[in-house]
């Protein structure tokens, strides 16, 4: 099933399939590792709902729902 | 003498690596035209002495930090003799994705394998010989904290600095080898060094290569035409970026032998981050932190256990360390040293006294040495020791991990007001120092957000002005007979916060436009912080600020002693004729300045003090309360010791003699508030911001801002009509701004016809 990263639930996980959005933000999700057949893992949300932690490529990655929304999941089926 | 540049990710132990490698030779500067720190060193145990150079923290060498412009620039346009790629072993993949672009430039590189041990506690391993063959770069496997193979790596270093190496790119076997090699061959042609990092760069259509190559751009395009695959189409920087992860997933990955056994268990980390970001404890733990932070930096009263102590146990009346370990409870450490440091430069400046004294000097040269520029000196240098304190601790923080996390806890709130969750940090401490809060934005990435920050972090009372806000509010009880006067101090920290949020959306919708930086960033595993790296840390920003002391602030001082101890006839004056001084007849002069806000030209012969005591405090505001003391002294004739009372006597004696009303009064500490805080936070603020027209634009801000807020409570204060009057300007404003931002109105047409008018 197809899925936005930032409509996962928590402790969802999934492959990455495509990285949308443009320039700097794209850019930055790229170098940090998020690019598509990468595996993400939401693992928390702040206190105040935003912004996520994921786990990607065995580290911890903060990113913003809004960034999220451009990276386009493949969910595992648990 | 050749020159190693260390390059690698955040928090891989790059700066331990650094401090072990160079000890003392260390020095911090500045790289050319931005605020990120260049470290340089030497290493000396090697044939011949080698110079390191720390490059800023980077992920990539994309062109859009300006960490990541500097260190391209430096390896491609310096040319160090060797690259020292640090590697932080327990993340290889993503810090591999660096290795792949830097081994594109035509620079010797050596891997050094760091945090090898944590790998090991946690029962993987790696296999550094096996990354060597795979990677054709020399590995060397280190523990920067236990300073191990250290040596090793800087012998393996100056075997590869001897022998020039080629680049060498891992997307060879890629859709677009064929491009890149096109390219490359074309550049080679043109001359270019470093072809192949170019190529590919240039292959990624990278802003910074696209302006330099623009003949070869056209070919990129060509291709890119006949171009489609299957997953990006003809998104190359996509391409790219899933080349390097693709290789080092089916390549180097391999290296990597995870323990299978024990899967997913929580390691120290994972726990840590249970109870620090909780959903609903993690905002209160942060506070108790913050809460704790602050009293053991500036608490007179330890643990407020006070008043459980027997009267009188600490001080040590009498004795030469009286008042030493506080007064009335036990005092915090960060009070103890200010108090340490107030005992001994009390006692040098009385030891210069009386030695001057005893050798009969003109008794204005002892007042210059002694008052002036010792006496201005140690003010300033009086706060080294919270400054230190407070950054003691938050450098504590950054150093574990925890800043990040309080990023990410605060980033939603944050936002709303155009900024990200680090623009918390700098902001807190500012109730404590300017000064430290000030060089703290530098975790800030975005330049805009910077300067932003910088221009609102005053408005955030520091420990400097309270004595001014209680000293008033006690002036305004005695003198009108008004009870609960706390209302007024605690009025003017929310009068502080708020005039900093309503400046900040106005900056972020006017002139300091721009979107919310990404936040898209690491959490680093938590680790104690270093005992070494935080003193070389700490020393720094002594360095720094002494220096900036004894320049600068004073040369000021001085300025400022002579103006208020000479007469206009060059005649010198005792304290208490100061109302003599060059400096009242500058007083008196610019005294209709502060009409507007109330402590103006309507206050009659005496009321220029209060033009004077603001104008003292634009140097530090400690000499608000001190010019009081010696202003009120001048008026009723006899010294006042502000030290006993805080100095409500002296404010009573100056509102009494002046008529001051209570909405001038509370418009002068609003003036005082929100206006250039001291002389150390402007030299700090120079220092930090960009340019010198964003410097100069920030004096006149805070300058215009506490202008216009304290006018404007002094007419309402005065006649409550008014406020209808500064409501509707308000209004206009607001609609202003959103018409502009929605493109309705064009200030540019207004512009171009008076220069049509000039001509």
């Amino acid at each position: 099933m197809e899925k936005k990263l930032s409509e996962f639930v928590l402790g969802e996980s999934g492959v990455i399939k495509a990285v949308g959005g443009d320039g700097m933000i794209r850019r930055r999700l790229f170098d940090m590792g998020v690019t598509p057949g990468a595996e993400v893992v939401l693992r928390k949300r702040a206190p105040l709902g935003d912004p996520m932690e994921v786990t990607v490529r065995g580290y911890e990655l903060t990113l913003r729902k809004s960034e999220a929304g451009n990276v386009v999941m493949e969910v595992r089926n648990a | 003498m050749l020159k190693f540049a260390l390059a690698g990710n955040p928090n891989c132990g790059k700066t331990t690596l650094f401090n072990n490698l160079t000890g003392s030779t260390a020095h911090v500067g500045n790289w050319p035209g931005v605020t990120v720190d260049k470290k340089e060193g030497v290493y000396k145990k090697c044939a011949e002495p080698i110079k390191i150079i720390d490059l800023p923290g980077i992920y990539s060498l994309s062109p859009y930090t300006p960490e990541e412009v500097i260190s391209r620039n430096y390896i491609l346009e310096e040319k160090p003799d060797c690259v020292i790629n640090v590697v932080d072993a327990t993340n290889l993949e993503r810090n591999l994705y660096l290795t792949t672009q830097i081994m594109e430039i035509d620079v010797p590189v050596v891997i050094a394998l760091n945090m090898m041990d944590a790998v090991t506690k946690r029962g993987d391993r790696i296999d550094a010989k096996k990354l060597e063959e795979k990677t054709g770069i020399p590995v060397v496997s280190v523990s920067a904290l236990k300073n191990q193979g250290l040596d090793e790596l800087m012998k393996r270093g100056y075997e590869a600095s001897k022998t020039p190496r080629k680049g060498k790119t891992v997307l060879e076997g890629g859709a677009l080898a064929h491009l890149i090699k096109d390219c490359r061959i074309a550049l080679e042609g043109q001359g270019v060094e470093n072809a192949l990092f170019h190529a590919v760069k240039l292959v990624e259509t990278d802003e910074l290569e696209v302006k330099s190559h623009p003949a070869s751009k056209a070919m990129v395009d060509e291709f890119k035409k006949t171009f489609k695959d299957n997953t990006f189409g003809d998104d190359f920087e996509a391409v790219v970026a899933d080349g390097r992860y693709k290789y080092i997933t089916q390549n180097y990955s391999s290296v990597m032998v995870r323990e299978k056994t024990k899967k997913e268990k929580l390691n120290r980390s994972d726990k840590a981050d249970k109870v620090l970001t909780h959903k609903i404890w993690g905002i209160p733990v942060f506070l108790l932190i913050l809460f704790a932070i602050f009293h053991l930096t500036f608490s007179e009263n330890l643990l407020f256990i006070g008043a459980a102590l027997p009267e009188g146990w600490v001080s040590l009346e009498g004795t030469a360390a009286e008042g030493l370990f506080g007064t009335e409870g036990i005092a915090s450490p960060g009070v103890f040293l200010t108090n340490l440091l107030g005992l001994a430069t009390d006692s040098i400046t009385a030891a210069v006294q009386s030695a001057m004294e005893a050798g009969e000097v003109a008794s204005w040269a002892t007042g210059l040495v002694c008052d002036g520029m010792l006496g201005g000196l140690f003010a300033v240098v009086g706060f080294l020791p919270q400054i230190l304190v407070l950054f003691l601790f938050f450098s504590i923080l950054e150093d574990s991990g925890y800043m990040a996390r309080v990023a990410f806890i605060l980033d939603r709130l944050f936002r709303k007001f155009g900024l990200s969750g680090r623009a918390f940090m700098p902001m807190i401490m500012g109730f404590g120092c300017s000064v430290p809060a000030t060089i703290n934005t530098r975790t800030l990435a975005d330049k805009n957000e910077r300067i932003s920050t910088i221009r609102v972090i005053p408005f955030f009372s520091c420990g400097a002005k309270l004595p001014i806000l209680t000293a008033i509010a006690g002036g305004i009880g005695v003198a009108f007979g008004l009870p609960n006067t706390d209302i007024v101090t605690y009025g003017m920290y929310v009068l502080g916060i708020t005039v900093a949020i309503v400046c900040v959306l106005l900056m972020r919708s006017t002139t300091m436009k721009g979107d919310v930086p990404p936040f898209i960033m690491e959490l680093p595993a938590y680790h104690l912080p270093q005992p070494k790296n935080l003193m070389l840390h700490l020393w720094d920003k002594t360095k720094h600020f002494v220096k900036k002391a004894f320049t600068i602030i004073l040369a000021s001082t001085i300025v400022v002693w002579v103006i208020s101890h000479f007469s206009f006839g060059w005649e010198f004056l005792e304290d208490t004729e100061i109302d003599r001084s060059i400096l009242a007849g500058i007083g008196q002069l610019i005294q209709p300045v502060f009409t507007p806000m109330g402590f103006g030209s309507q206050l009659g012969a005496f009321g220029w003090v209060f033009a004077v005591a603001a104008i003292t405090g634009l140097i530090a505001k400690e000499n608000v309360i001190a010019t009081f003391g010696t202003l009120a002294a001048c008026i009723v004739g006899a010294v006042i010791d502000v030290e006993t009372d805080g100095g409500i006597a002296a404010a009573g004696a100056m509102i009494a003699a002046t008529g001051i009303t209570v909405p001038a009064l509370i418009s002068f500490i609003a003036f005082n508030m929100l206006t250039i805080p001291c002389f150390a936070a402007v030299a700090t603020a120079k220092a930090e911001l960009p340019t010198k027209k964003s410097f100069n634009f920030t004096l006149l801000f805070w300058l215009g801002t506490s202008y216009a807020v304290s006018t404007v409570i002094y007419l309402i204060g005065s006649w409550w009509w008014t406020v209808f009057i500064v409501a509707a300007v308000l209004a206009a404003v607001v609609v202003l701004i959103v018409l502009y931002n929605k493109g309705k109105i064009n200030f540019s047409a207004l512009k171009f016809k008076k220069k049509a008018r000039i001509k």
